[in-house]
């Protein structure tokens, strides 16, 4: 079994699988239940001034059948006593010493920031995350993602955080920024030792149509929540990338949308050391965290990786801007006639929001006036027949098909539709390479 | 008058196999549908109801527009909903059947959007139809089963005059005397009978048409319907018949559906038939708590007409089976009394000699098929009866040999499903508003 453990620019944990800074770490009890479940880590939920919630915090958007796709809460930092929260860190950290604890931490004043982290260190932390990302309720008073969108306020506060710290300092950032590696930077300019990210996106995440009122509702008003769930890992996964891929990049703690070992993995292979995970433990509990810990190990072990560090990274290169990509590669879709149902989802999608190249039925047809060729589709003879849909199986005019992946994504049959690489004919030539010969110039151009 | 539905009846004793969804269930399995392209559903349709699209409004709680989605298409939606056998139409072909999985509860669905609408409106949303300005034309139809309250249903809605004329104390047709009660009871048909009639048709009970009135229809109304059904129960022709304990199959149903009483105390029964009539006539029997129930039926039990998925539930509930056996005879005690069915051993539906034994019993119902109405077409010039004995009519229009006379339903068709017979109704109902609508926009354009 592969070695899930890891160092976090000092702070060790058995895995990297850690409870996101969020009501699931909100108590001693929730944390020691969590690290009892196989929880590596907890970011405590965010320490500083008691504030006072509303009730109700909290809304969802659902996709069909499966609920909080994407989740959004209008909740504050923690609303408990100070003293007792550090009590209960001091009583996990002395029961569970091998596991990571790491205080977030926000407040105002340089004073201020040095009282609460001499208490949370002193209450035994492991480490200290500056909560620089919430982007409500917290930003209208200057804190949160106030900081986080401005690099000089951010760099200054990290800055006196590593003073008084004698801890790892991870800043927390937000993504309501333009621009992530300058925020990235500024954290790496105040001494920060860590990152985290992403923290939530500001929302509305729908409306009480009865009512007219946006979600979740405080009476007959709302306000904007932050954003998070599975929705906005492909977000999280973009920024994380993009700051990852900065020559002397400080450790990264990958956040947004990881409800499974999966979701850890892709964090961890664009450059996460740790992953920390909220929305699936509030919709499913702290018990998700065994299949993480089985499914990443068993993925290691079928890589040949030893440890989860030979991991970390692994995919940042595949990344390249759109200019350095192949212009000669060439997918085509390939429908299996066996495992094809018949629904015929991917004839309308492709036919009303793709290229018009995937038909049903025995006859030719014409294609479209804007195909790249002309004259008819030719209808496969004899038309494939199968197991399941029969005659329904639907056809693809490979010389029109562009490769868009449409049809795979709306196939309801799990490798039913699958992209098939194709010689192009076209040389292996990039965009860039196109610019270098002065040869980007398309036919029908404004100029034309 | 009208028949007064008592509340003793025993189809109450049957409770619904498929009860009203709740809001919850109805979501959760309308968000199920794949939503498939050019669906085998629609096509499975003898009405063509638009079934992705009613199921993503129930998804997207529109709910009131599910319903008219299946209503356009449809207007006993309702009834349809719960007595198609969807099994072997639009859920037999969901793709999710073929594909091994659990297929869209199409049917439980659309009896979900229909009957919550319209209970709505009953407590005060608004109709969902409005019924076009009066044309002046009007029809008469004869029977006020499924054939005829589609066809009078969109004909009202499209601004014509519809009046039905029905022999019997109520109306509904096999809606409400012939449906296995734990698909649809009684008041439930009336119920949507009423909801027809609010739409505008008016309805005449105990109004037997005759030569006479015949020709009177044809003189009063622009065109005359045809859908009146089936006849009376086939019967056996065997010594012993006649006389109490051996009931015909739908009269039997009719009685307990609505005549209280009648299945109060059922014995060891005997169903004599292998079609569906035959199955839930040994399906209610079984669930009415009958002593044994057995169908006889001259032929193998893999050539039963009856559908495969009723017959496996006949199976379930503990209905016999005695197959290439042919009744011979009715044994009667000296007061008459049923005592028993004389049967024999069938080959290839023949019966052999010497092979004779007898079943005792306490009911015989004959499930055999039913007469034809023959009489009506010879009401009117022109109609013609096929071999079989059903009206001569085309199929897609309900039109018939005498240009103001159209048919549809069972009695075209020799007896089909309820949405068989619905279709038929609303596509004639469709030729005659297209064919009006033609002749007035050429009259008024010369």
């Amino acid at each position: 079994m592969a070695d899930l453990s890891i160092d976090f620019c000092g702070i060790k944990s058995p895995n990297p699988f850690w409870l996101a800074s969020a009501p699931p770490a909100n108590s001693g009890d929730q944390v020691m239940r969590a690290f009892d479940a196989g929880w590596g880590g907890a970011v405590w939920k965010t320490l500083g001034d008691p504030i006072v919630n509303v009730s109700s915090r909290f809304g969802g958007i659902d996709y069909a059948n499966q609920r909080m796709m994407g989740f959004n809460n209008i909740e504050l930092i923690t609303d408990r006593p100070l003293d007792v929260n550090f009590k209960e860190i001091y009583e996990v950290k002395k029961r569970y010493p091998m596991h990571a604890v790491i205080a977030s931490l926000m407040t105002e004043t340089k004073k201020d920031w040095e009282v609460l982290i001499r208490r949370a260190e002193d209450a035994g932390a492991d480490g200290l995350e500056l909560n620089f990302g919430c982007p409500h309720g917290m930003c209208e008073r200057g804190m949160g993602s106030s900081v986080g969108q401005e690099p000089k306020l951010l760099a200054e506060i990290t800055s006196w955080a590593k003073e008084f710290a004698k801890t790892p300092v991870l800043v927390k950032l937000t993504p309501n920024t333009g621009d992530i590696v300058e925020a990235g930077m500024a954290a790496i300019a105040g001494g920060g030792d860590g990152i985290a990210l992403i923290n939530t996106i500001k929302s509305i995440v729908g409306l009480d149509l009865d009512r007219l009122v946006p979600l979740p509702r405080v009476g007959n008003a709302s306000t904007n929540g932050g954003y998070c769930g599975p929705a906005v890992k492909p977000i999280a996964l973009h920024l994380l990338s993009a700051l990852a891929r900065e020559p002397n990049m400080i450790p990264i703690s990958g956040i947004g949308g990881i409800a499974n070992w999966r979701d850890a993995a892709e964090f961890i292979a664009l450059g996460s050391t740790s992953v920390q995970v909220c929305t699936a433990v509030m919709h499913y509990g702290f018990r998700i965290v065994r299949d993480m810990i089985d499914g990443l190990s068993n993925y290691l072990d079928q890589q040949g990786m030893k440890s989860v560090n030979e991991l970390r990274g692994r995919a940042i290169g595949a990344y390249k801007e759109w200019g350095e990509l192949d212009l000669g590669y060439q997918v085509i879709a390939k429908i299996d006639k066996d495992k094809c149902i018949g629904c015929q989802l991917c004839v309308t999608a492709c036919q009303d929001g793709a290229h018009q190249c995937i038909f049903a039925g025995s006859e030719d047809r014409q294609r479209p006036p804007q195909a790249h060729y002309p004259g008819l589709a030719k209808a496969p003879s004899p038309l494939p027949l199968g197991k399941i849909a029969g005659a329904r199986v639907p056809w693809v005019d490979e010389p029109e098909c562009v490769g868009c992946n449409l049809c795979a994504l709306v196939c309801p049959v799990p490798n039913c539709i699958t992209m098939e690489e194709v010689p192009s004919g076209r040389p292996h030539e990039t965009w860039n390479d196109r610019t270098d010969q002065g040869r980007t110039r398309q036919p029908g151009g404004i100029h034309d | 008058m009208a028949i007064t539905l008592s509340n003793e009846r025993d189809e109450l004793r049957l409770r619904d196999k498929k009860p009203l969804y709740s809001e919850a269930e109805a979501r959760a399995e309308a968000e199920r549908c794949l939503y498939c392209s050019d669906a085998p559903c629609i096509k499975a349709c003898p009405t063509e109801i638009d079934i992705p699209t009613f199921i993503k409004q129930i998804a997207s709680e529109n709910v009131r527009g599910s319903a008219k989605t299946i209503f356009d298409q449809n207007i006993l939606g309702h009834s349809c909903a719960r007595v198609c056998p969807v099994e072997v139409l639009c859920v037999g072909s969901c793709v999710y059947t073929a594909w091994g999985r659990e297929p869209i509860p199409i049917g439980r669905l659309q009896r979900y959007a229909t009957e919550t609408t319209v209970k709505g409106i009953e407590k005060g949303a608004a109709p969902l139809h409005t019924p076009k300005a009066k044309t002046g034309k009007k029809v008469a139809l004869i029977g006020a089963g499924p054939a005829s309250l589609a066809c009078a249903a969109e004909l009202t809605l499209e601004g014509h005059t519809a009046v039905i004329f029905e022999k019997r104390g109520v109306a509904g047709g096999l809606n409400t005397t012939g449906i296995a009660p734990y698909k649809l009871h009684s008041q439930d048909a009336v119920a949507e009978v009423e909801w027809v009639q609010k739409l505008g048709v008016e309805i005449r009970l105990n109004s037997e048409i005759t030569k006479d009135t015949a020709t009177k229809l044809l003189a009063d109304y622009d065109a005359v319907y045809i859908g009146v059904g089936l006849g009376a129960d086939s019967k056996l022709n065997v010594p012993g018949e006649e006389g109490q304990g051996v009931v015909g199959a739908t009269e039997w149903i009719e009685q307990m559906k609505l005549v209280p009483g009648t299945a109060k105390t059922l014995g060891d029964v005997i169903v004599v038939g292998g079609g569906n009539t035959a199955i839930d006539v040994a399906r209610e029997c079984a669930l009415l708590g009958a002593k044994s129930v057995t169908m006889v039926y001259r032929r193998s039990t893999e050539e039963m007409s009856g559908y495969k998925h009723e017959l496996e539930g006949a199976r379930k509930e503990g209905v016999r089976f005695l197959t290439n056996t042919q009744p011979v005879g009715v044994v009667r005690d000296e007061k008459g009394a049923l005592k028993a069915l004389k049967v024999a051993h069938a080959t290839a539906g023949v019966p052999v000699a010497g092979t004779e034994t007898e079943v005792p019993c306490e009911l015989v119902t004959l499930a055999i098929g039913q007469s034809k109405l023959r009489e009506i077409a010879s009401f009117f010039d022109g109609v013609e009866i096929d071999r079989r004995g059903c009206v001569v009519a085309d199929p897609k229009t309900g039109a018939t040999g005498n240009a103001k006379v159209f048919a549809g339903g069972d009695c075209i068709n020799g007896g089909k499903e309820v949405v068989n017979a619905v279709a038929d109704g609303r596509n004639t109902a469709r030729f005659l508003t297209a064919a009006w609508t033609a002749a007035s926009t050429s009259s008024a354009s010369k």
